[in-house]
């Protein structure tokens, strides 16, 4: 056995190296020769730069293309193609990532998340004054819908994949309207009920017009989630001499819970940017008010919208150091839900 | 067709306490199994073979009120369990399922739970009281054969076994409720050659305490398993019981010749 010689280990299905030099060295000139456009040229701005660079691609592409065979030549001209498509559809992303990122970096100081405005005006230095009475507001408001939404909407998907009872249909089609419900709407309606029989806003009044838009993304999720429970789980429950609330309670939802846990932070994450129904039921407040059913409450949303009314440079710093801090939760809820969403074991 | 009835138990073997009189089912409008009456011995391992569609899987979930959880399923005639009728109209079907046991086609421990809590899930689900838990998952996973092999995990989830241990862990499931009867729809199909093999020797040897019914596909795994067979047949019209005899006769000198063209393999 000594005598055989083990060959060295290769990858012939991989791009040789002189090729992605050769292709990343093509994207570096074209990048640089549309730079050069840009500033010589009546193009400007990124989208200029963008539209250049595109057109200039094409071109390399086309000469980069002369040695290939004819399909070859295709097929780099559709990934091109395919490629811009993607850039495309993924630049209004990225320039409302970068714009509230660097405008918010700003005012992003340690006392924005440890104190409120109490004694601070808007047009105080960025270093005085915070969101804090924001942050917790948003939180005990969403805290409140979750605690409302997160059974009913859990329950409703029991009911259309555990129970299939006579109201499936309607259920169903009564949580998917509701799922474009404006939010507006939501809040009138809490406003003009809720509101209305109480005195005014109240976190109370914010988190009901919250847990109205919650409701049908964990419903439909919490649906969707269960339809995944094998059969087999509940007949083999049935079987062992289970009754059926015994089944899903303890077979099908642990089974899922993991799923259900994302379907209540899918919820959160879709309402905890309202603006809109909160200017109605909750109102807005200088400071944490600690009172749930009575006496108007800030939050993230709201704080954002009285900056930016205010206008002033200051004001508007905070306005976007709020967006940011609004994005970065709503951030961390979407990698909570995948990380909690991918461990689900069948 | 002509329709067998057929009285398995001897008054050696004893009766099991479980038989179906003139039983018959429906999908929808499809008559699916006619006129089947069998009364099954104790403490045996009784086979359930025919083609496929010929109605024995339908028939056995009409043992243990599974058949109803099919929609728009029907059935007719009686199953009874120690002279009562099953379907009657006082009768706790969770209580027949915890007397008539079942294990499924495709292993389904359920992924939520530990090895011991798949065990003892069946008991917990019916709000049974559990004396002595160790003592009892030990038992369970021993009747199964899997004791040995799991006995060192049995907090590592149910999911993390193999296809044959899974199924072992399923029959220890279903042990621990205690059952009369212990239905079994093809418990093997979707193993392998070898975990196949352990786990007949486990329904051989659970036939020393209780009464197993198996569906089965594979002849020889009928005349290894069992020790009495019933045939099964459609010919595009609904199942019928054909025969039903002890293994060995069915095997070497049936008396219908159907069923001798069945086993020797000329159809199926």
């Amino acid at each position: 056995m000594s005598d055989v010689t083990i060959p060295q280990p290769t990858r012939p299905w991989q791009r040789k190296r002189s090729e992605t030099f050769r292709s990343g060295a093509s994207f570096v000139i074209v990048g640089l020769l549309s730079f050069a456009v840009v500033l010589f040229t009546g193009f400007a701005g990124v989208d200029g730069w963008a539209v250049v660079f595109l057109l200039i691609s094409i071109v390399a592409v086309v000469i980069r293309g002369r040695k290939l065979s004819t399909k070859e030549r295709g097929n780099s001209k559709v990934q091109l193609v395919i490629t811009a498509a993607a850039v495309l559809a993924f630049a209004p992303w990225l320039s409302i990532l970068g714009s509230v990122l660097f405008k918010g970096v700003v005012g992003l100081r340690l006392n924005f998340i440890t104190s409120d405005m109490r004694t601070t005006v808007p047009d105080d230095e960025l270093n005085m004054g915070g969101a804090l009475h924001a942050v917790l507001g948003s939180l005990l408001m969403v805290l409140i819908a979750t605690i409302i939404t997160l059974p009913l909407g859990i329950l409703s998907g029991v009911y259309l994949t555990e129970i299939k009872g006579r109201f499936t249909f309607l259920v169903r089609f009564v949580v998917q309207s509701m799922s474009g419900v404006p939010s507006i709407v939501a809040g009138l309606f809490v406003f003009t009920t809720y509101n209305s029989l109480t005195n005014g806003p109240s976190a109370f009044g914010g988190a009901l017009a919250l847990g109205i838009l919650m409701l049908p993304t964990v419903a439909r999720t919490s649906e969707e989630v269960l339809k995944l429970v094998p059969d087999d789980l509940r007949s083999a429950s049935l079987a062992l001499g289970a009754r059926q609330w015994r089944t899903t309670l303890m077979v099908v939802l642990p089974t899922v819970r993991s799923g259900l846990i994302t379907a209540g932070i899918l919820g959160v994450a879709r309402v905890i940017g309202e603006t809109a129904p909160l200017l109605l039921t909750a109102g807005s407040n200088s400071a944490f008010w600690f009172n749930p059913v009575e006496g108007p409450i800030a939050s993230m949303p709201i704080y954002v919208f009285g900056m930016l009314q205010i206008g002033t440079e200051y004001a508007t710093n905070r306005a976007w150091t709020g967006a940011l801090v609004l994005m970065l939760a709503v951030f961390a809820l979407f990698f909570t839900a995948r990380k909690l969403g991918g461990k689900d074991k069948r | 067709m002509s329709n067998a009835s057929a009285v398995l138990d001897t008054p050696e073997q004893g009766f099991a306490g479980l038989e179906t009189r003139e039983a018959h089912a429906w999908f929808g409008n499809h008559h699916a199994l006619s006129g089947v009456s069998l009364r099954f011995p104790a403490k045996s391992v009784t086979g359930l073979i025919g083609p496929s569609g010929c109605g024995k899987s339908t028939y056995l979930r009409l043992l243990n009120r599974m058949h109803e959880f099919i929609p728009n399923t029907a059935m007719a005639g009686e199953v009874l369990l120690h002279g009562d009728d099953i379907y009657g109209e006082s009768v706790d079907p969770a209580a027949i399922r915890l007397k008539v046991g079942m294990v499924f086609q495709k292993p389904n421990p359920f992924p939520a739970m530990t090895i011991r809590e798949n065990v003892i899930s069946g008991l917990k689900l019916a709000h049974i009281k559990i004396d002595n838990e160790d003592e009892l998952v030990e038992k369970c996973l021993n009747r199964a054969g899997l004791w040995k092999e799991v006995k060192d995990r049995l907090d590592a989830s149910g999911g993390s076994l193999s296809g044959g241990q899974q199924q072992r862990l399923c029959i220890a499931r279903s042990l621990a409720v205690e059952p009369e009867v212990l239905l079994m729809d093809e418990p093997c199909s979707a193993l392998d050659p070898g975990s196949t093999l352990r786990i007949e020797e486990t329904i051989k040897e659970l036939a020393e305490k209780i009464t197993v019914v198996i569906v089965t596909h594979n002849m020889q795994q009928a005349s290894r398993v069992s020790d009495y067979c019933a045939f099964f047949l459609s010919d595009g019209g609904p199942g019928v019981l054909v025969e039903a005899d002890q293994t060995r006769k069915m095997f070497t000198n049936p008396t219908d010749t159907r069923t001798a063209d069945y086993v020797q393999g000329k159809f199926g």
